[in-house]
């Protein structure tokens, strides 16, 4: 599905605050699998995952997305590209604030330009897939954190993605709702999707769910 | 100059777009040297960042210029009492030797404008830049132009004065006076409208062939620009006199009159539009074909040419139904 | 519905919702922004009333005058003089006008004393009656059925029944207005029977009008030819010019209010940078980010622009432009409190937009923009 081959990231490049995040990573995230990236804190999991997703482009090195290389794709394209594959869940769920629920789950269809109706339905039976749909009309600031994080899960769906990716999706969820957001992951991967999480978490890692297990340290896989 | 507020906001639009042109083509000068799509490099990015900002810029000009391009026209009729013989906006136009310099350039402002727009999105309908060099060779040259417009306007809004002496479009269009004004005259009405349909007929022919087969589109293209200049004719020399009802009035402007029912709309909408869209279908036909648009340009000039078929065939409706409705008879 | 078209109703719904988010701040930004246009837009709506009252009031004037020149300053014209001229192609009437200033020390005031024309029937007035001006009427206290009294220079008085007041629709010109009958005229000013101010020549073809006048002017050498085309000319020329110093003075508000609207924009909030971040992150592009935010100026813009405008309006058409008067009519204890004739046209309309949001939207384009790229992976941070 995604490979990627000898990719660099290095920030500020050039200038006294250069950081190289990534230094040469070369990996192959399955479709239909599970894959936890783990390591310790600076290791650059986030980073790894922004290249994956199409979020960021690599200082060097080339990441294909199922065949065709991504890392040189005009801006745009590679929005329309992020849109249609991938549906992202922040480690802080960054709903908009003073948005409504519904409209938040709308907000990635925007720029698809399909008609305000459907795409509001659709939100909406994502919201009640989620146990959400009496929540529609609340503005964001006003959910609990657990409903925040699941208002964003249904936004990540709402353009039917391939590829779900997560950062510390659980990092701020306590056991219950830890159970239940693998709960949602279980559902995904037997709908066929590919799921691709960072995680500190050994619940996440050590659960039978994760399929491959990538170790990172220093902006290298590490042997696990 | 007169402090006329139609004139201080004309030139402040036009300052305006001639300092973006300006900064545009610096950063053209940048592109044209630094651009390596491939590199990962930050300054890859951000020359990557500023093209957007580029064709904001440029939609942005383009949509005052076409604005500013219909007011200049009004604001010139409006003038007209303050110039000793003028009449209507030819009047005031004629009240400078910078006048119909800087009407021209802002016609050719306008075109060159959407010529690059649509060159513009074509290039981000490919998934690697295809057209990136071409757009902002073209680029440098649109700017000049943007900038020789705004002087030549600038100039003539200096140049005028109150009081001057002018001449009106009884007087200079007339058949038989120097000029190209008189040359436009001087076709005669049969050979103008002879010229105007059996020319739009030609081009709609041109267009049909590009249809079939897109490499001919530059054809057309080149045609639609002659085609504006027979139309440009014919209304001043044949179809105005049929408006007018009146067989000496010879006059391009009064026709956006409310006394005329502000039928020059309907007759410069779609030729401007038509030519607006035929240009970009030549140019882009007369391109190689990038193989990231495969598929896209061929879809894309077809578009172009039927859109701009179809605004020259309204053009032709409304010219004809101008002579069919009118009182006037100029041939038994 | 096409794809685009649902795409930007969705981007302006969120513009919409994103400006209300923003109640304050917005609302400070789109009251400044009213305040312009609506100064801009009073002085253009004025300017353009005046003089549009000045073409109204010259309209009755005679396509021709001609006057007696001696020296180089104006003298009486003679029934001499008219007659000199007699009959010519094009002219259909000719009259001798009398016309004069008349100092009133009572209210310390200039007033313009004229013999209607002789065609003019409805003011047409007998010995003893007067019409006057709404200025005159306003600063004597005068009623029609009241009496006007007036001493001239040498100790002459004049003692006038007001048979009416004029209407004060197109009072510019006509509000210090005394009209007298021709006796009368003559004896207060005592002027000889065969005097007269000028002479006015009407044309009925407007082309014909300069070739009438140099015809004339081969008649009587000596005399000054005004045409009204001349006048319309210098009043038109006259209104324009204060009326453009007026706004080239205000285009440095107007620059002062453009900085100010490029440093709103570039000065985003965290909280909006945040939320692009999270936008960009989510699968908008730049050109998605861009557009919207052009649209929140957009809104912005035309709000403030109608807005604006319709204030403008009733500024100057129900109060008279009670704002701008003094810099634009001059000082005058006599100046006329009507209402201008409301109307506006398409020209002046566009002119105002382009004054209003061109600037704006210049201003807000780059920092949008630099808004706008910012990166997508900011989200994850
Ligand atoms: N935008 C940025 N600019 C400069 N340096 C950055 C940026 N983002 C990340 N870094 C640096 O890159 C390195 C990797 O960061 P990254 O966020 O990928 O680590 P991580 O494994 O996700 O850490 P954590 O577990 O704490 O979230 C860190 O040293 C970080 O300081
Ligand atoms: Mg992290």
């Amino acid at each position: 599905m995604i490979e990627l081959n000898d990719v660099t990231k290095v920030y500020n490049q050039g200038r006294a605050n250069e950081v190289a995040a990534i230094r040469g990573v070369s990996l192959t995230v399955k479709a239909r699998e599970v894959t936890v990236l783990k390591g310790p804190s600076g290791s650059g999991k986030t980073t790894l995952l922004t290249l994956i997703g199409c979020l960021a482009r690599p200082t060097s090195g080339r990441v294909r997305l199922r065949g065709e290389a991504v890392s040189s794709l005009p801006e745009k394209f590679l929005a329309q590209l992020r849109r249609q594959t991938f549906g992202f869940i922040f480690q802080q769920h960054n709903l908009i604030r003073g948005v409504s629920a519904l409209q938040n789950v709308m907000l990635p269809a925007y720029p698809l330009g399909l008609p305000h109706a459907r795409l509001a339905s659709k939100a909406l039976e994502l919201l009640a897939e989620l146990g959400l749909e009496h929540r529609a009309g609340l503005t964001a600031e006003h959910l609990s954190g657990g409903e925040a994080q699941r208002v964003a899960i249904a936004r990540a769906l709402i353009n039917g993605p391939e590829v779900i990716v997560a950062d510390e999706p659980t990092a701020n969820l306590d056991t219950a709702l830890t159970q239940q957001f693998l709960e949602i992951v279980a559902r995904f991967k037997s709908e066929g999707k590919t799921v691709l999480m960072t995680s500190h978490d050994p619940r996440i890692w050590q659960a039978p769910l994760a399929d491959t297990v990538i170790t990172l340290a220093d902006g290298r896989e590490a042997a696990a | 100059m007169i402090f006329h507020p139609p004139i201080l906001a004309l030139t402040l639009v036009s300052l305006l777009s001639a300092a973006a042109a300006v900064w545009a083509s610096i950063f053209a000068v940048e592109l044209l040297r630094r651009w390596d799509l491939s590199s990962g490099a930050e300054s890859q990015v951000l020359l990557e960042r500023r093209t957007y900002l580029v064709s904001a810029v440029m939609a942005l000009v383009m949509t005052a210029e076409l604005a500013s391009l219909v007011l200049f026209v009004f604001n010139a009729d409006r003038m007209a009492v303050m110039f000793v013989g003028a009449m209507c906006a030819v009047g005031t136009l004629n009240a400078s030797v910078y006048g119909l310099p800087a009407l021209l350039a802002k016609l050719a402002v306008f075109f060159a404008a959407s010529l690059w727009l649509a060159v513009n999105y074509a290039d981000s309908q490919g998934r690697d830049y295809p057209l990136i060099r071409v757009k902002y060779r073209l680029l440098l040259a649109v700017a000049p132009l943007v900038v020789l417009a705004a002087g030549l306007q600038l100039a003539y809004f200096l140049d005028l004065k109150a009081d001057t002496i002018t001449s009106c479009c009884s007087k200079l269009f007339a058949p038989g006076k120097p000029g190209l004004s008189g040359e436009l005259t001087g076709l005669g009405e049969r050979t103008a409208l002879v010229l105007l349909f059996t020319g739009l007929g030609c081009l709609l022919a041109a267009g049909a062939a590009a249809l079939r087969w897109p490499r001919s589109a530059a054809l057309y293209g080149a045609g639609s620009a002659a085609f504006f200049v027979i139309a440009i004719a014919a209304v001043i020399s044949a179809i105005s006199l049929y408006v007018y009802e009146h067989p000496n009035h010879h006059c391009p402007f009064c026709l956006l009159k409310r006394e005329y029912g502000y039928f020059g709309f309907a007759l410069y909408t779609p030729l401007f539009a038509g030519t607006a869209l035929g240009l970009p279908a030549g140019f882009l036909g007369l391109l190689r074909q990038p193989p990231s648009l495969g598929a896209v340009m061929p879809a894309l000039l077809r578009r172009l040419t039927l859109g701009s078929m179809a605004c020259f065939s309204v053009f032709g409706a409304f010219a004809a139904w101008a002579i069919w409705a009118s009182k006037l008879i100029l041939f038994a | 519905m096409p794809p685009w078209f649902e795409r930007h109703r969705l981007l302006i719904d969120f513009a919409v919702a994103s400006l209300l988010r923003r109640k304050t701040r917005n609302g400070g930004l789109l009251a400044v922004y009213t305040l312009i246009v609506f100064v801009l837009g009073s002085i253009m709506l004025f300017g353009e009333a005046i003089r549009r009252e000045a073409a109204a009031v010259l309209s009755g004037a005679p396509e021709v005058t001609a006057q007696a020149m001696r020296m180089g300053r104006h003298d009486f014209s003679t029934r001499a003089d008219i007659q000199k001229l007699g009959r010519l192609l094009g002219i259909t009437h000719i009259e001798g006008r009398l016309w004069g200033y008349h100092y009133d020390t009572a209210s310390a005031a200039n007033y313009t004393l004229q013999v209607p024309p002789a065609e003019d029937s409805a003011h047409a007035l007998a010995p003893g009656e007067t019409i006057v001006g709404e200025g005159v009427a306003r600063l004597r206290k005068l009623t029609p059925g009241g009496y006007l009294f007036l001493v001239s220079a040498e100790g002459k008085l004049l003692k006038l029944k007001v048979k009416e007041m004029l209407p004060s629709a197109s009072a510019l010109v006509s509000s210090d207005l005394v009209l007298v009958s021709e006796p009368d005229f003559r004896s207060f000013c005592g002027l000889d029977p065969d005097v007269f101010t000028d002479i006015g020549m009407r044309v009925s073809n407007p082309q014909e009008v300069s070739k009438a006048a140099e015809k004339a002017a081969l008649r009587l050498p000596g005399f000054r030819f005004v045409t009204r085309a001349d006048m319309l000319r210098t009043y038109e020329a006259l209104f324009s010019w204060r009326e453009g110093l007026l706004l080239a003075v205000f285009a440095g508000a107007l620059l002062a209010f453009v900085i100010l609207a490029w440093d709103k924009a570039s000065g985003l909030s965290a909280e909006e940078r945040r939320e692009i971040g999270i936008l960009k992150g989510i699968g908008w592009d730049t050109g998605d980010v861009i557009a919207m935010k052009m649209w929140e100026g957009g809104l912005i813009s035309v709000t403030a622009f109608l807005a604006g405008a319709v204030l403008a309006y009733g500024h100057v058409f129900l109060f008279s432009a009670s704002l701008l008067e003094p810099v634009l009519k001059g000082w005058s204890t006599l100046y006329p409190r009507f209402p201008l004739t409301p109307s506006v046209d398409a020209l002046e309309l566009s002119t105002l937009a382009f004054f209003s949001i061109v600037p704006y939207m210049a201003a807000i384009l780059v920092p949008v923009w630099r808004a706008a790229s910012a990166d997508p992976d900011a989200a994850m941070r």
